[in-house]
């Protein structure tokens, strides 16, 4: 279990790595959604199988169509490529690029010196994700089904077209 | 002797061996599909259909094969190579995957998933990758415009499809497969779950294209739309992964909503697995004459058809069920 973690977690990080340096945006949000099945893998191993399915469904199977729905409509050619290469010089990613590095090497550090609580490897199903959710989190729950119910307004509203009756 | 042939060994040897015969027999099924499709809408149409290749043209198929194996596999210079070859393995994939959960009969069926339904719409959720990308590397204005149409109609019809079978879950109080065949040993979910049934078969349609709601590919507008460009086997995946999406789509609804292999009543010395492949296949047939019979509707009917009848009509049965399920005190 423990190389099957390793892999997934090996492949999350470079094609994360990947939608970051790939200049073609199709080919970029593909690494993104190829990061995000990862990760769906990694959660299964944890034993959070319920986790892993939501995050193919709700991330990988609904919100990242949604982006490359968009990315497609806007049709973006040779161009953006191009641009993006320019975007990529040396000089705009070796500041954040060393930032990160440091702030990763940190996060090992705590990770191997640190208290560490070990990973639980006990099941968790749907039901206990419902029971958790509708128990002790409930105000949360309700806070953002409001949160959404917001957008979802805000969402009709923006798109609503004032010239037509129907 | 067999000393190595030890009960855990045994065990896995037998787990990928129905793996591999479940496989087999779906591809297998599927690509036979395209012949009994022409067949039986050429009976129900007063024609022969194929009937030139072995008798009753059994073997139709097979030269079809030869046909599409021999074809020049052309990728167009001006498509995106890499994810112009990606589509057709994705839309492949995902569906074979999804059969993976559907236990056939008690003893058989590739992996116990304890969150099985989730599974499946996990994989029909990527399955529309397949279209978006094979009709955005295509580089071609009439895939573009099946690709986004796909797009809109599936994100549609997913929502609503995963209300509808959130009914048969709180029956069952799971989300294994095999468990909501057993919660129905009593009565089959089609009684309780009626407009949970009408519901999901739509959506059903909807995610595998297929006629009515095959919007994505409609001929006299986009002239095949996603997969204008493909040819030769490439092509040949997207047409046998279409048939695997009836093929699953129709497994599923037998075991949601039509007991699995449990057989009627009276009738219990018919092994289960007859009784698994039997209302399977009356399924597939539906799915051929629902494609003989009706027209393909306007675009934004179809949308609107999703998110003003179909999703509240799923909602109501969530809540109806759950009000029920809570008075009965289950």
């Amino acid at each position: 279990m423990d190389i099957a973690f390793y892999i997934a977690a090996t492949i999350a990080i470079y094609a994360t790595v990947r939608v970051v340096t790939n200049t073609n945006p199709v080919h970029a949000l593909l690494s993104l959604i190829v990061s995000l099945l990862a990760v769906a893998v990694m959660f299964f191993i944890l034993g959070a199988p319920f986790a892993g399915a939501l995050e193919i469904i709700v991330y990988a199977g609904a919100i990242m169509v949604l982006f490359v729905f968009v990315v497609m409509m806007l049709n973006l050619g040779q161009a953006v490529v191009l641009q993006e290469k320019r975007w990529l010089a040396p000089t705009a990613w070796i500041g954040p690029g060393v930032m990160a590095l440091l702030l990763a090497g940190e996060m090992v550090y705590l990770l191997t010196h640190g208290e560490s609580q070990g990973t639980a490897h006990t099941l968790v199903d749907a039901k206990e994700v419902g029971v958790a959710l509708f128990g002790p989190y409930l105000i949360v729950v309700e806070l953002a089904s409001l949160l959404l119910l917001a957008a979802l307004v805000a969402a009709y509203h923006l798109g609503k077209r004032d010239d037509q009756n129907g | 002797m067999l000393t190595w042939l030890t009960p855990d060994l045994q065990h896995i040897l037998f787990t990928v061996f129905q793996g591999v015969v479940i496989l087999v027999v779906t591809v297998l099924f599927a690509a036979y599909l395209s012949l009994i499709e022409r067949k039986l809408l050429a009976w129900w149409q007063d024609r022969h259909g194929p009937n030139r290749v072995g008798p009753f043209g059994m073997f139709q198929i097979v030269a079809d094969m030869l046909k599409m194996f021999f074809k020049e596999d052309w990728t167009p210079p001006f498509a995106d190579s890499f994810v112009f070859r990606l589509a057709p393995f994705i839309a492949m994939s995902t569906i074979l995957l999804s059969m993976a959960i559907i236990p056939i009969t008690a003893t058989w069926g590739v992996i116990d998933l304890n969150v099985g339904l989730l599974f499946f719409f996990g994989m029909a959720g990527l399955a529309v990758y397949s279209v978006m990308f094979a009709a955005w590397s295509s580089n071609n204005k009439y895939a573009l415009l099946g690709g986004l149409r796909a797009a809109a109609q599936t994100l549609s019809y997913e929502v609503f499809m995963g209300i509808a079978l959130m009914g048969v879950v709180m029956q069952a109080g799971s989300f294994n497969l095999r468990e909501i065949v057993e919660a129905q040993s009593g009565l089959w979910n089609i009684v309780p779950q009626f407009f949970g049934f009408c519901t999901f078969l739509i959506a059903g349609i909807a995610v595998t294209h297929r006629h009515p709601f095959d919007q994505p590919e409609a001929e006299q507008e986009l002239a095949d739309g996603y997969h204008i460009e493909y040819s030769g086997m490439k092509w040949g995946m997207f047409f046998v992964a279409e048939y695997i999406g009836i093929v699953v789509v129709s497994a599923l609804l037998v075991t949601l909503f039509f007991g699995g292999w449990k057989p009627l009543p009276y009738l219990d010395f018919i092994p289960g697995i007859f009784w698994f492949l039997g209302k399977t296949a009356f399924f597939v047939m539906l799915f051929v004459l629902v494609r003989g019979s009706l027209m393909r509707p306007r675009y934004d009917h179809v949308m609107k058809f999703s998110w003003l009848v179909c999703l509240p009509l799923t909602l109501i049965n969530l809540l109806v069920t759950a009000a029920v399920l809570l008075l009965a005190g289950a």
